[in-house]
């Protein structure tokens, strides 16, 4: 399974151009590598957030592929019942078996918190579906709110900073490992900037008789603050900086897909997005040390978990 | 002639066409004829019995169902979305707690006008939590666009889940529909139900033809789009019509049953009212009570009467106020609190139309039952003789009876 650029730019379209979301927004690129990627048709279900109030704005719609949206925490559950169903249907001779693919677009928000029981749920039942988070770290719809996501020092509108908090306290939740302890055939983390390993864990996952979870680090322009044209090169620094490392759990098996050349400190992150400015005060030295140790230790227990696969 | 029928986990004696079974099991019996394409349950007491008795006819290969079992009641409605959404025929059942969790996608279901078939075994809602009957779940799903109809007994809760099926589909409705029954006085009462030939429910019930699929490779859909305030008030203004839509067709899906079976139901069912003074309207299990607490009161010279309301949504106004044409008095029995309103539901909704039809009797609410609070024959009684006291007595006149709570 390899993609090459000129195969991709033979396919046609599958999100319509005309939709609502922001110039440098990630998700749009994202659900296109999705469905290029997986080269049958989908059926899409959407959690609510901005892709989906910027695409289906009535009486348009941006989808080319058959999509449902049903509310916000349950677009996991709502592809279950859409998978049962052509089963059941196949089954009875009442509808035509074919290759489709049954896709989820949810964000963190969806994934991480409010969704997290109704994804839980339909992993272990074992539908076959491909679930993938797109993760801006934090409730963006809404106004840029903290979610489970969103790490520690960050600032939201609901994690401000002044003189006694220095934006979000907590550190984020492990999704992926979480999902990946559902011990489900195919789980993932990749980045809106990594085109060519996104695109190959689509096909893995899409190939896999049961669930699977991908979960796309995806900046937000308007959250993170800033400018709409270094959405790609952001998504670049997670990964050189190890706070978002390229890596899959394939039925089981962990490997790294990608090692920086040379790792980058946490403060270039920081130093890349408005959201981070107050970190960079000398006052906060603290706080970024403690980050970078954490980024370190998660880096290094990821290395443990995918030794003896290669990478 | 006797042979043996198996329905959930009781083996039963079945004589002809009559077989013993709980409500539950009578609803089970159902679905497992109905063979719906999709069934996503939780499990949750009184409902239970439904859904162990169905996963027996999943288990033994009698259905082509594709069973979720899901890990809420949230999700068990979410998943019949998707399953209908996908064209598929989907049946959900639930009880008090389920349905309050379920509340949220109440209005999705209905809004995307999916004809979502529940079987709901009403419970009360928490707190104090308690797992016996009352209908406070159900009023709590009023306004949120499903057709509901109250059965009464064993039955009529196999004869509805066959109706609902019909009326939810419908062209002209197409919107989930509820086949309420009363937690454990109908779930779980052993009853005689006559039921019907798998192939006479089979061409009764059809096959379900969407107008739109997920599944459709021709036409890509996309279903729950954002409806800015240009557009919401219109698609709801549709919503209005499907379920005015709905009673007729209701009503002519019970008349067509009737032919069929010889069980004859009508929205607003009257017994003995012809020349009745008193009136008492009801839902649910409680109405066969009250027939008798009638026959009784009959029989002591009073002209009593019931008027028993099956299809509480779309609600048939016309039809209660033409019920209640005559009568001096009247009680509405409500069997859950709308705490701080004027009156429960039901009499809130019966004072409404007969009010649009300048009609005027006295008329009371009558609270009881709560929370699985037995309502015997007597204590219906009571409610008459009150009633009629207050007809008599202006200064005895009270808005709201409690019937058989401990002050």
């Amino acid at each position: 399974m390899t993609v090459s650029l000129r195969e991709l730019a033979d396919q046609p379209e599958t999100l319509a151009p005309g939709h609502g979301l922001c110039a440098g927004c990630s998700e749009s690129i994202v659900v296109r590598q999705v469905l290029y990627a997986l080269g049958k048709p989908a059926v899409v279900s959407l959690a609510t957030g901005c892709l989906e109030v910027s695409t289906t704005k009535f009486p348009e719609t941006a989808w080319l592929s058959p999509m449902i949206h049903s509310a916000f925490e349950n677009a996991a559950t709502t592809i279950s019942g859409v998978e049962a169903a052509y089963k059941a249907l196949v089954r009875k001779g009442r509808l035509e078996a074919r290759d489709i693919a049954f896709v989820v677009f949810a964000g963190d928000g969806a994934t991480y918190d409010i969704g997290l029981q109704w994804l839980s749920g339909a992993l272990e039942r074992g539908h076959r579906f491909l679930y993938i988070c797109i993760n801006n770290e934090g409730y963006m719809n809404t106004g840029i709110q903290r979610s489970g996501a969103t790490i520690s020092g960050t600032w939201t509108t609901t994690t401000p900073v002044g003189p006694a908090l220095q934006g979000k306290a907590e550190w984020r939740k492990d999704m992926t490992a979480i999902v990946a302890a559902h011990r489900i055939p195919y789980v993932a983390q990749s980045a809106v900037h990594a085109w060519k390993d996104l695109m190959t864990k689509v096909q893995r996952g899409a190939a896999v008789d049961g669930p699977a979870f991908i979960n796309v680090l995806a900046p937000c322009n308007r959250g993170w603050r800033h400018d709409p044209k270094d959405t790609i090169r952001i998504s670049k620094l997670a990964t050189d900086t190890c706070l978002w490392p390229l890596y899959e759990v394939d039925h089981g098996v962990w490997r790294l897909s990608h090692r920086p050349r040379q790792r980058e400190p946490i403060t270039g992150w920081f130093q890349s997005q408005g959201r981070f400015s107050h970190l960079l005060k000398d006052e906060n030295k603290g706080l970024v040390d403690g980050i970078q140790r954490r980024i370190d230790e998660e880096w290094k227990e990821l290395l443990e978990r995918c030794k003896g696969s290669a990478n | 002639m006797a042979r043996q029928v198996r329905a959930g986990s009781v083996r039963i004696q079945a004589r002809g066409n009559a077989v013993a079974l709980s409500g539950g099991e009578a609803v089970a019996y159902a679905m497992r004829q109905i063979d719906p394409d999709v069934v996503a349950v939780y499990p949750i007491t009184p409902q239970t019995v439904i859904v162990e008795a169905f996963s027996e006819s999943v288990a033994e290969g009698k259905v082509g169902t594709e069973m979720i079992h899901v890990e809420s009641e949230h999700a068990a409605l979410s998943a019949c979305i998707g399953a209908a959404a996908a064209g598929a025929r989907a049946h959900t059942a639930t009880s008090g707690p389920g349905l309050a969790l379920m509340w949220e996608v109440l209005g999705v279901a209905s809004g995307m006008r999916l004809p979502i078939v529940m079987h709901l075994c009403t419970r009360a809602l928490s707190a104090p939590i308690n797992i016996m009957c009352d209908h406070s779940d159900a009023m709590a799903m009023r306004d949120l666009g499903w057709v509901m109809l109250f059965g009464e007994n064993p039955q009529e809760a196999y004869d509805q889940a066959l109706i609902v099926q019909r009326v939810a589909e419908h062209r002209d409705v197409l919107l989930p529909s509820v086949n309420v029954i009363d937690g454990f006085t109908v779930t779980h009462s052993v009853e005689g139900v006559e039921v019907l030939p798998d192939e006479v429910v089979a061409s009764f019930v059809g096959t379900y033809s969407p107008l739109y699929s997920l599944l459709d490779p021709q036409r890509r859909v996309t279903f729950g789009a954002l409806d800015p305030n240009e557009y919401y008030y219109e698609h709801k203004r549709q919503q209005i019509e499907a379920m005015k839509n709905a009673l007729p067709v209701v009503a002519a899906t019970l008349q067509e049953f009737g032919e069929l079976t010889g069980r004859h139901y009508n929205l607003v069912e009257e017994y003995r009212t012809e020349d009745a003074e008193v009136v008492l309207v009801v839902m649910g299990s409680t109405a066969g009570t009250v027939r008798i607490a009638v026959d009784n009161l009959r029989e002591d010279g009073v002209r009593a009467g019931v008027v028993r309301v099956r299809c509480f949504r779309p609600f048939p106004a016309e039809e209660v106020a033409q019920a209640l044409r005559r009568a001096k008095l009247v009680g509405v029995l409500d069997r859950s609190l709308s705490l701080g309103a004027p009156g429960s539901s039901l009499y809130l909704e019966v004072m409404a139309a007969l009010s649009q039809r300048m009609l005027s009797p006295y008329l009371v609410n009558v609270v009881h039952g709560l929370g699985g609070r037995n309502t015997p024959v007597r204590i219906i009684k009571e409610a008459f003789s009150q009633l009629r006291l207050m007809g008599l007595e202006e200064q005895r006149r009270e808005p709201i009876l409690y019937l058989g709570v401990r002050e």
